[in-house]
């Protein structure tokens, strides 16, 4: 390899990079609007959950529960209702999601018999806020049923210990607001990068195809391994600063916690753009149009990284078989390599795994872009 | 041109297949080291295919070409350091500028710095172009596109050039500049072999190759080409040219007449015989003519009366 | 031309001028093309012929000047001047994937042509073009020339009075060429004008007038034989030595050479005078050591008079500035 075609190769495409205002959107202002837009656009966290209350027996102790419904920064009482009508209608015109209502013998059950029913209603249209709803909301009923245990304990002179032997503790470790962000956004910069990277090479070898230079670049002495590396290495810096601008936005605008060093990350992100921009280089190859290079690698990084990477769905939820194929996605290891290094403050050695499947990944991508690419016409 | 020169490139039994179509089709020819070599032939002839073959560019499926004493076909990527091709199609980045441009080609081809500056002053300067060099290669005229595109491929200082039609519709001062170029390369001992659809152009040859439908149809010489000419080319001035292309048309030995601007050409078997005739024709017939006489057969004439030999038009 | 010729004017340029923001694709141009009159139009790629013709059929508004097809304003009436044309664009554009007929079928609705005439017309096509009994065939089939010739038969079945070819004979054999020009000889002789663009100067011998174009501006016009009469400012010389650089350089500077260069294995000598020229220049070389084996007075190609109207136009433009 003769470093001075490199350097031409690599020379001429930052000028052509740099006269194309497309490659230029593509390079900064994609990232920072796909950042911006989805970092506060996804949220999977549910607060003040619009509420509606029915308190069929108006005593103190109704008045109490939805006091803790209100303390709750889960739930939000948007109104009381006197009737089921009014309720369902309520449901109907989306002005709460939960109707909790509590029936006309409660307290009255509560001091006698020691146990009732509290109800609760949900518009399950979107099921996973439904469930998680409800979990809040089992919650919040039972934090109260067992400060009503106690109290009875107490008038019977009895103490925890006996009648509640194991209580569960429970520590979240390294996301511990249990903010859906904090996930979130470490996978969303991988997603972004993957796409963003195959993007910017999917048009580098297309472009010559359709502006008919290759042609004659492929009658010069010129090598195959040069003309990638030569192309590839502009890309590689302006995925360096993409990167570090929408790792810095992470940290430091959204609030994400980082625990990790600086070089396990940068170690981590070029391997994967590496693979990304390898990607991208070899579409480029196999499809000698822009319009098409460039949509194939929309579709072919978009949807598995945004689906197969654990970067929102959780890998080990789903099935097994769809479990063996995200071994291919190779998002899957720059999210959870990134999510680690963030939240954990995973280092190489931890990261051993994910960073070799990435290695091989990168090789493999490589070593098929340069066979694909021939310096033939026919 | 004297002397024998040994052959610097040679194409032997070149064949090449295009799903059903056979584009080159058992294809020889020899060109000598320093001559303008011609390739010669109307669209669909096969040069292109030609040309992309011998820059190594595409392989034959069968034959043989050497160029400098390297076989292309086994070795195309050696080859290429020997040889320096102009595609038809450009090849300039437009979104470069001309320096840029020729930089990038130099260093291709690992040219020093300071040659690559020296021999592009001297090559712009020689196209006109001296004041286009922060220009962007996309806003040339097409003319000097071209001249470009040959700085370009000269500034590595190849000893062989393959141009694929590099004059096609250019205008006609930019084509001159350029053949000022390839002349003046010819005597500093450079071969070239230029492939084109104009066949006036051959006449600016050493040698030309006349192809048609992939074959080569003759080889030699221009002055020897029109030698060749089955039959003598007669022009008639007249101001009736239709009724006299009419009354030529039926006459005994006319192979072929065709209308033009100011009277008819035909081609004849025999001139002095049917030059007589002709003219007892006209007069007969009371049709006015101003001369009538043997004109100089183009090229074209030629390769269409070849080819009508042949049996082979279209 | 006098007034009745005028009056048979069927093609009317008036000072067009056509911009492209600030690049004038078409500068000041005015010509008239009569009934039955071929006009070619030169000049090299980017001169400003296809702009010129679509201005004619009224797919571009002229910035400036006026342009009359069939007596109809173009400006005015784009539409109407459609119904009285035919046009051959220089890519080709009929449909490759249909068959011959179906695009003669095709091309028939477009212009409205009268169903009673139209099978009457689209016979006559395909005579025209040679295609009788492959009215089946797939047009993507058929080599290059027969293309154009069908081409143009589309383009004739409503009968146009004016004809518009836009490069017609771009990327066809010589014989093909020469047979396309014998229909358009034979479409003029019932008195159809048409116009004819290229950029193979020497096409420009089979038309009745050539208009030589370049950058825009109309450099001449007038028949080929007076073109190459009068516009070359000199007689051309064929020279043949053996040491053509050093009797380059000479000649350049022997009296009452215009001009010189290399042309092939010989030197084209612009002269004032052919006939001394032929006397006093093997002389000339002589006494420089060098011998020529061949001066012959030799008729320009339209290539040669087109440089030398280029220069000339070059110069008066740098004059007047």
């Amino acid at each position: 390899m003769k470093l001075r075609r490199v350097k031409a190769i690599a020379a001429k495409e930052v000028l052509q990079i740099w006269r194309d205002p497309r490659s230029l959107m593509i390079a900064l202002l994609l990232p920072f609007t796909q950042m911006f837009l989805f970092g506060y656009g996804v949220n999977l966290d549910l607060k003040h959950i619009p509420t509606c209350t029915f308190d069929r027996e108006g005593s103190q102790q109704s008045q109490d529960l939805f006091k803790r419904f209100q303390a709750s920064n889960y739930f939000a009482i948007t109104r009381n209702v006197d009737s089921y009508g009014a309720l369902v209608a309520a449901i109907d015109r989306a002005d709460c999601k939960i109707a909790v209502v509590v029936p006309p013998d409660f307290s009255e059950r509560l001091n006698d018999v020691g146990t009732t029913s509290v109800q609760a209603i949900l518009d399950a249209t979107d099921d996973n806020t439904a469930n998680i709803a409800i979990g809040y909301a089992t919650a919040v009923v039972q934090g109260y049923s067992s400060d009503v245990q106690l109290a009875w304990l107490d008038r019977q002179g009895e103490t925890l210990q006996q009648v509640q032997p194991l209580v569960v503790q429970s520590r979240v470790w390294f996301n511990e607001d249990l903010e859906s962000r904090n996930f979130i956004i470490p996978g969303l910069v991988a997603v972004i990068m993957a796409l963003v990277g195959a993007q910017l090479t999917s048009l580098t070898i297309a472009r010559e195809w359709e502006r008919g230079t290759m042609e004659l670049l492929i009658s010069t002495p010129v090598r195959k391994s040069e003309v990638m590396v030569g192309k590839l290495a502009p890309y590689l810096v302006l995925g360096w600063i993409d990167a570090a601008f929408c790792l810095a936005m992470a940290g430091l605008w959204f609030g994400v916690p980082f625990r990790g060093t600086l070089l396990t990350l940068f170690v981590t992100t070029t391997l994967f753009l590496a693979v990304v921009l390898s990607i991208g280089y070899l579409l480029s190859v196999l499809i000698p149009n822009q319009a098409g290079a460039s949509q194939v690698a929309l579709l072919v990084t978009m949807i598995p990284t945004v689906l197969l990477s654990g970067y929102v769905f959780p890998i080990d939820q789903m099935p097994w078989f769809i479990q063996q194929i995200t071994y291919l996605i190779y998002s899957r290891y720059y999210v959870t390599i990134i999510k680690a290094v963030f939240l954990k403050g995973s280092g190489i050695p931890e990261l051993a795994l994910p960073i070799l499947f990435l290695t091989i990944y990168a090789t493999a991508v490589v070593v098929l872009a340069l066979r694909a690419f021939r310096k033939r016409l026919d | 041109m004297s002397e024998p020169h040994p052959p610097i490139v040679a194409a032997e039994g070149v064949t090449k297949r295009f799903a059903d179509v056979v584009a080159v089709n058992d294809l020889s020819f020899t060109v000598s080291r320093g001559e303008i070599f011609g390739l010669v032939g109307p669209d669909g002839a096969g040069k292109t295919a030609t040309m992309r073959m011998l820059a190594g560019v595409m392989q034959p499926e069968q034959g043989r070409i050497v160029i400098d004493g390297i076989d292309v076909v086994a070795d195309p990527e050696e080859a290429k350091q020997h040889i320096s091709y102009m595609p038809q199609r450009f090849g300039l980045y437009e979104d470069l500028t001309v320096d840029e441009n020729i930089r990038f080609y130099a260093d291709l081809f690992e040219v020093p710095p300071d040659v690559r500056a020296q021999r592009a002053e001297r090559l712009l300067a020689a196209s006109g172009m001296s004041q286009f060099r922060g220009r962007l290669a996309g806003q040339l005229s097409g003319g000097m596109k071209q001249k470009l595109g040959l700085t370009c491929a000269l500034v590595h200082t190849p000893q062989i050039l393959l141009l694929d039609e590099p004059t096609t519709g250019v205008d006609p001062v930019s084509r001159r500049d350029f053949w000022r170029i390839l002349y003046g390369l010819r005597e500093e001992g450079v071969t070239i072999l230029i492939s084109t659809a104009y066949l006036d152009e051959a006449e600016r040859c050493n040698r030309l190759a006349l192809l048609h439908a992939g074959r080569v149809l003759y080889c030699d010489t221009p002055a020897a080409l029109k030698r060749r000419m089955p039959g003598a080319l007669i022009a008639i001035s007249s101001p009736a040219g239709r009724q006299v292309q009419e009354l030529v048309a039926r006459a005994p030995g006319v192979r072929n007449v065709i209308l033009v601007g100011d009277g008819v050409h035909a081609v004849v078997d025999d001139a002095d015989r049917r030059i007589a005739e002709l003219r007892a024709a006209l007069e007969r017939a009371g049709l006015p003519y101003d001369q009538i006489g043997v004109a100089e057969a183009s090229i074209e004439d030629v390769f269409v009366a070849l080819l009508e030999d042949d049996g082979a038009s279209g | 031309m006098n007034a009745d010729q005028a009056a048979e004017a069927q093609v009317v340029a008036e000072n067009l001028v056509k911009r492209f923001g600030s690049f004038v694709a078409v500068d000041n141009v005015s010509f008239r093309i009569a009934r039955g009159e071929i006009m070619g139009f030169l000049g090299p790629n980017g001169a400003g012929k296809s702009t010129i013709i679509r201005v004619l059929c009224g797919l571009l508004r002229p910035s400036a000047g006026r342009a009359i097809v069939a007596g109809i304003d173009v400006t005015r009436d784009p539409e109407g001047v459609r119904e009285r044309i035919g046009y051959m664009s220089q890519k080709f554009s009929l449909y490759r994937d249909l068959t011959v007929e179906e695009n003669l079928k095709f091309f028939g609705g477009i212009y409205r042509v009268p169903r009673a005439e139209l099978r009457e017309r689209m016979r006559f096509a395909i005579d025209m073009a040679g295609l009788a009994g492959r009215e089946h065939a797939i047009v993507a089939t058929l080599a290059g020339g027969w293309q154009q010739r069908l081409a143009l038969g589309c383009a004739v079945l409503h009968r146009p009075p004016i004809l518009f070819l836009d490069e017609p004979t771009s990327g066809v054999e010589p014989a093909s060429r020469r047979r396309f020009w014998e229909l358009i000889h034979t479409l003029a002789a019932d008195g159809v004008s048409i116009l004819v663009s290229t950029h193979y100067m020497d096409e420009a011998e089979y038309c009745d007038r050539a208009a030589l174009i370049n950058q825009g501006r109309l450099i001449a016009l007038d028949s080929p034989a007076a073109l190459r009469r009068t516009a070359l400012g000199g007689e051309l010389l064929l020279v043949e030595c053996d040491a053509l650089g050093p009797a380059l350089d000479a000649l350049t500077q022997a009296p009452g050479v215009i001009d010189c260069s290399v042309f092939g294995s010989a030197l084209h000598v612009l002269v004032a005078d052919a006939e001394q020229g032929r006397r006093e220049l093997p002389a000339f070389l002589a006494s420089r050591g060098l011998s020529a084996s061949r001066v012959e007075r030799i008729a320009p190609s339209l290539e040669d008079v087109f440089v030398q109207l280029i220069a000339a136009d070059t110069t008066k433009r740098r004059e007047a500035a």
